[in-house]
């Protein structure tokens, strides 16, 4: 876990490398979330609205996302955690997050952090923002 | 359609019991593996654990429902979390109100309106303090999606 000394404007995180991301992965996040809309698991219905097959869940990429910062900075760390969607992610993508520290708060002591899930091969699935304070 | 009329649209307030169980499954979910999450038995909240919400609100009684949006034409644009302090914990009992903040249109990039609906949900401690907010922005595409907004 990084420390306060060690994190600067433009201090960046590791790059991180998950997946590829199967439809057993979007299914586990969905029983764990609760969020069952079948557009996730069922391509006939994905392909009724359009898709050529069922894709992941938002929100599943945005937790691998908040587990690699929290991994970074520290669970009980994180006091704001945002995200926007980009581009969707489909069965067999590989996500590379990347973080990088944009603003340091000295009287907080906190940082605020630019993050971002990268589809390889293709564009930004996520841009991301967190607000992380650091001991 | 979307209902204009439900902005600022209320739900009942329920309890969201916090189970380290829960946590446990959905860090895994999240391909996370920090023991604060897997093996701590107070372990905080991962920071978009609060979606697990919907397994608590009174059946029929969102005010999602209120809204009448189409899954087939239903994006997630963003999604927000605010902890005022460090993140909540297992054991932690939550109080849980959501309103609908704002509903809004705009065109979309290949034509066509979208609406926007934003809600917020906010959650409260034993003792009343506002522990933690969630703001989301879904998105209802005014014709069958294509695969470049949202998720």
């Amino acid at each position: 876990m990084a420390t306060w000394d060690e994190l600067h404007v433009g201090t960046e995180c590791a790059p991180r490398e998950y997946g590829p991301l199967t439809r057993t992965d979007f299914v586990r996040y969905q029983g764990a979330s609760g969020d069952f809309n079948p557009i996730h698991h069922d391509d006939e219905f994905a392909q009724s609205a359009g898709y050529p097959t069922a894709f992941s869940v938002g929100m599943l990429q945005a937790g691998i996302l908040a587990s690699y910062a929290t991994e970074w900075l520290g669970p009980r760390n994180v006091r704001k955690f945002g995200v926007q969607f980009r581009e969707q992610v489909w069965p067999g993508d590989r996500l590379v997050c990347t973080g990088t520290v944009v603003d340091r708060d000295e009287e907080a002591r906190t940082v605020d952090l630019a993050l971002v899930v990268t589809r390889v091969g293709g564009g930004a699935a996520i841009r991301g923002t967190a607000t992380f304070a650091v001991t | 359609m979307v209902d204009k009329s439900a902005i600022g649209a209320t739900d009942a307030p329920f309890t969201m019991p916090v189970e380290r169980g829960k946590i446990r499954e959905f860090a895994r979910a999240t391909m996370s593996s920090a023991p604060e999450y897997l093996d701590d038995p107070v372990a905080p909240i991962p920071p978009t654990f609060l979606t697990t919400v919907s397994f608590w609100s009174p059946p029929g009684q969102s005010v999602f429902s209120q809204v009448k949006m189409d899954l087939r034409r239903l994006l997630h644009g963003g999604q927000e979390y605010t902890f005022h302090g460090p993140p909540p914990a297992a054991g932690a009992e939550l109080s849980v109100q959501t309103r609908v903040d704002d509903i809004y249109e705009k065109e979309g990039k290949r034509g066509g309106a979208m609406t926007f609906v934003v809600t917020v949900t906010e959650f409260r401690d034993e003792s009343g303090n506002l522990v933690a907010e969630a703001r989301s922005t879904a998105i209802e595409t005014g014709k069958p999606a294509t695969s470049k907004e949202g998720a």
